[in-house]
């Protein structure tokens, strides 16, 4: 009989734990609740997302990421970080283990839809390339042929090169593994004769060969990769705040506001548009929900947009802004007014 | 009748009744757990609906659109994530076989040599055991991919061992007989060699047992079988052409191929569930009393005669279920082909879980073969366990 208390008791009680789990509150509240946001990382990419060699990660997602908990929490350093493999990734999202994925991903139409993410921007433009070993003397797309070829599963890279083989008429045979550090050194001992994802993680990977010199980039870009932050489906309210992250990060490099002089300019700027946007006239904050000095806390901790390329794909990659320059300057990036 | 204690009576005899008591005690248990089921799924649905992700099992016949290296169907980019996950299945029931049988045969070599009197080979033995049965699965399989990517050359540079087999980075490449009608008879008549076979083999029993009188079945259905296969050959015009592996551009063309993924995990595989299959073939064999082996010698038996007809048959039965279990663990462990990038089922359903979203259909879907796959080979272990039982008389 006491057996029989203990399993109805054991029922009840796992009953209402779960409950609780079901229905706990919506992302910015909890994220105020435990102290730290949560986000979702690459295990390994130079520029956008790495650990130090002591431990502490690095990059354009890391900062964004930072960028996100200085906005809710007023403090960059309130963050944690789940590195995840490409396979892992939506899965981690959809079941809360994250609350935001600055991982690197590629917005498409089925991942916006049936997987369950809202894609709130783009925080770098990119392509898939193709990285060949310098010795085999390949110099562009169209003579690979019948190339082995090493892949991360559950990419839009895996679909784009099957797409790309199609279309050209080609044959190729793909070599699937799951860790991306593994895909690649696979591909550096030679069992393929390509390596092929976005054109950054070409150069952050080619980084990381005994001798980078040995391997090459070809110049062909087959696909369009705009990679952006990913929050999940039903919390418009958090799905904003990153969103209107990512947009001050922008709009702070476009009116040539910097970690450096964000005080000077909040004191004196006499632009509406400005004091709008550091919190000086309200209203602003209280639309999002934050406080009022949501984005002067974002550009003074992490800083603007240029500021965190540079810093990291630039220095780290030696990528120029290309694509990823201020449509003022030629590029894409498009900040939405803050107003 | 109607005297009111007897009716307490009868209701306290109820509440104190064994048999009662039980019955509640099932019903809240079973209820208690059907409960718990039904709230978990139906609060997963819930959950799915409220993120808007798409649910059901209809993403199976849309295009899968991804490559996989190696199919035993066919299989390209166009065709539906249902036949990708078939084509891991098939993957995962192939590296299952051929590691099993590998295992075995690996087993009971090292087994028997464990307990030779040998001491050298008995210490190698040893050794073997410990060496493999120690270290993770998973590092051996990491293991053996980085020697066979590492350790081979580059295609360009492949070494040829025999004329026309080739070893490389690429993995192991060698001619196969080129496509001929004459192999499907021979198929044919491989298969009625094998009936004809087995019915030579009962009627040799059966005469055995009426007049006592032996027939060499074992070496005339060999012979039955071979000569069948080799006359077919030679009546469908003995074909003589190679598919050739050839070196075209990045790789080799024709040829049969046994990939560095499929060769790491199986030798991986091999090796490791060898080690435990090695200690059950000892056990089993140091299990029949040592009467037995000088009796059968008394009577005359060979010694080959003494371990097939009364040393084996009763080591098996002490054998059998733990070597299932056995069984069942390789065909589990090969779902970490994935570390090594071998096709197989869970790397195939991984896959699709990322590229559709719907995870939970996904891993549904393996969770269901594997169970499928253990109860086949469980079933099977237990009718040739019975088959093997003592008979009592």
């Amino acid at each position: 009989m006491k057996s029989l208390k203990l399993i109805v008791g054991g029922v009840i009680a796992a009953t209402a734990a779960l409950s609780t789990v079901a229905m706990a509150g919506d992302t910015v509240d909890s994220i105020k609740k435990k102290g730290y946001v949560q986000c979702g990382v690459n295990t390994a990419l130079t520029g956008f997302s790495a650990p130090t060699s002591e431990g502490k990660w690095e990059g354009l997602d890391v900062e964004l990421c930072q960028a996100i908990a200085a906005a809710i929490l007023g403090d960059k350093t309130k963050t944690k970080y789940t590195p995840l493999t490409a396979a892992q990734r939506f899965t981690a999202l959809q079941s809360k283990e994250v609350d935001v994925l600055t991982r690197n991903t590629t917005w498409t139409l089925s991942r916006d839809t049936k997987v369950g993410l809202n894609f709130v921007g783009v925080n770098f433009y990119d392509g898939q390339g193709f990285m060949v070993a310098k010795e085999s003397g390949i110099d562009s797309a169209e003579g690979l042929d019948g190339a082995t070829v090493c892949i991360e599963p559950g990419t839009t890279t895996e679909l784009n090169l099957a797409d790309y083989f199609r279309s050209k008429g080609m044959s190729f045979e793909p070599v699937v593994i799951e860790s991306a550090t593994e895909a690649v050194q696979t591909f550096f001992s030679g069992r393929c004769d390509v390596y092929t994802t976005d054109a950054s993680g070409l150069a952050s990977y080619r980084q990381t060969a005994s001798n980078p010199d040995d391997f090459v980039v070809l110049p062909d870009i087959i696909s369009k990769e705009p990679l952006g932050p990913a929050v999940r489906h039903g919390d418009e309210q958090f799905a904003d705040i990153v969103r209107w992250t990512h947009i001050a990060m922008l709009e702070a490099e476009e009116k040539g506001i910097t970690s450096a002089n964000v005080d000077a300019v909040r004191k004196d700027s006499k632009d509406p548009s400005i004091q709008r946007m550091l919190g000086t006239t309200e209203g602003m904050g209280e639309a999002l929900g934050l406080s009022e000095d949501w984005a002067y806390n974002i550009i003074k901790q992490v800083g603007n947009y240029g500021e965190s390329y540079d810093r990291n794909v630039k220095a780290k990659l030696g990528l120029e802004r290309g694509l990823n320059a201020l449509w003022t300057n030629g590029g894409l990036m498009y900040p939405a007014p803050i107003r | 009748m109607s005297d009111p204690s007897n009716n307490r009576n009868r209701l306290s005899g109820l509440i104190y009744s064994e048999k009662v008591r039980g019955m509640v005690a099932q019903i809240l248990v079973t209820g208690g757990i059907v409960f718990l089921a039904w709230y978990l799924i139906s609060n997963t649905f819930e959950n799915l609906d409220n993120q808007g992700i798409a649910t059901g099992y209809s993403f199976l016949s849309l295009e899968s659109s991804f490559g996989i290296s190696e199919h035993l169907i066919s299989f390209s980019p166009s065709d539906s994530y249902g036949r990708a996950l078939m084509v891991g299945l098939l993957n995962t029931v192939k590296v299952s076989l051929l590691g099993i049988i590998f295992a075995t045969i690996i087993g009971f070599f090292i087994g028997i040599s464990r307990m030779s009197k040998n001491w050298i080979l008995s210490r190698i033995a040893a050794i073997y055991i410990n060496l493999f049965r120690n270290i993770p699965v998973l590092l051996q399989l990491i293991f053996w991919y980085a020697v066979i990517n590492n350790g081979l050359p580059n295609p360009k540079r492949a070494l040829e061992v025999l004329p026309d087999v080739f070893f490389s980075n690429r993995g192991v490449l060698f001619p196969v007989p080129a496509d001929h009608p004459a192999y499907f008879w021979m198929g044919a008549a491989f298969v009625a060699g094998i009936l004809g076979a087995w019915l030579l083999r009962r009627w040799a029993l059966n005469r055995q047992d009426r007049t006592g009188q032996l027939f060499p079945y074992v070496r005339s259905g060999l012979a039955l079988v071979l000569g069948l296969v080799v006359i077919t050959y030679f009546v469908c015009g003995a074909p003589t052409e190679l598919d050739t592996p050839v070196l075209k551009g990045f790789n080799f063309k024709g040829g049969a191929k046994l990939s560095p993924e499929f060769l790491s995990l199986l030798i991986g595989l091999s090796l490791y569930t060898s080690t435990y299959i090695a200690d059950i073939v000892r056990s089993g064999l140091q299990s029949v009393a040592k009467g037995q082996q000088e009796a059968s010698t008394d009577l005359g038996l060979k010694p080959s005669q003494t371990l097939m007809h009364v040393v084996l048959p009763q080591a098996s039965r002490v054998m059998i279920p733990p070597l299932t279990s056995q069984y069942l663990n390789l065909t589990k462990n090969s779902s970490l082909a994935v570390a090594v990038g071998y096709p197989d089922l869970v790397s195939l359903s991984n896959t699709t879980m990322n590229q559709t979203g719907q995870a939970i259909e996904a891993i549904s879907i393996f969770m269901a073969v594997y169970l499928g796959l253990s109860l086949t080979i469980s079933l099977f272990m237990n009718w040739y366990n019975k088959k093997m039982a003592l008979v009592e008389r």
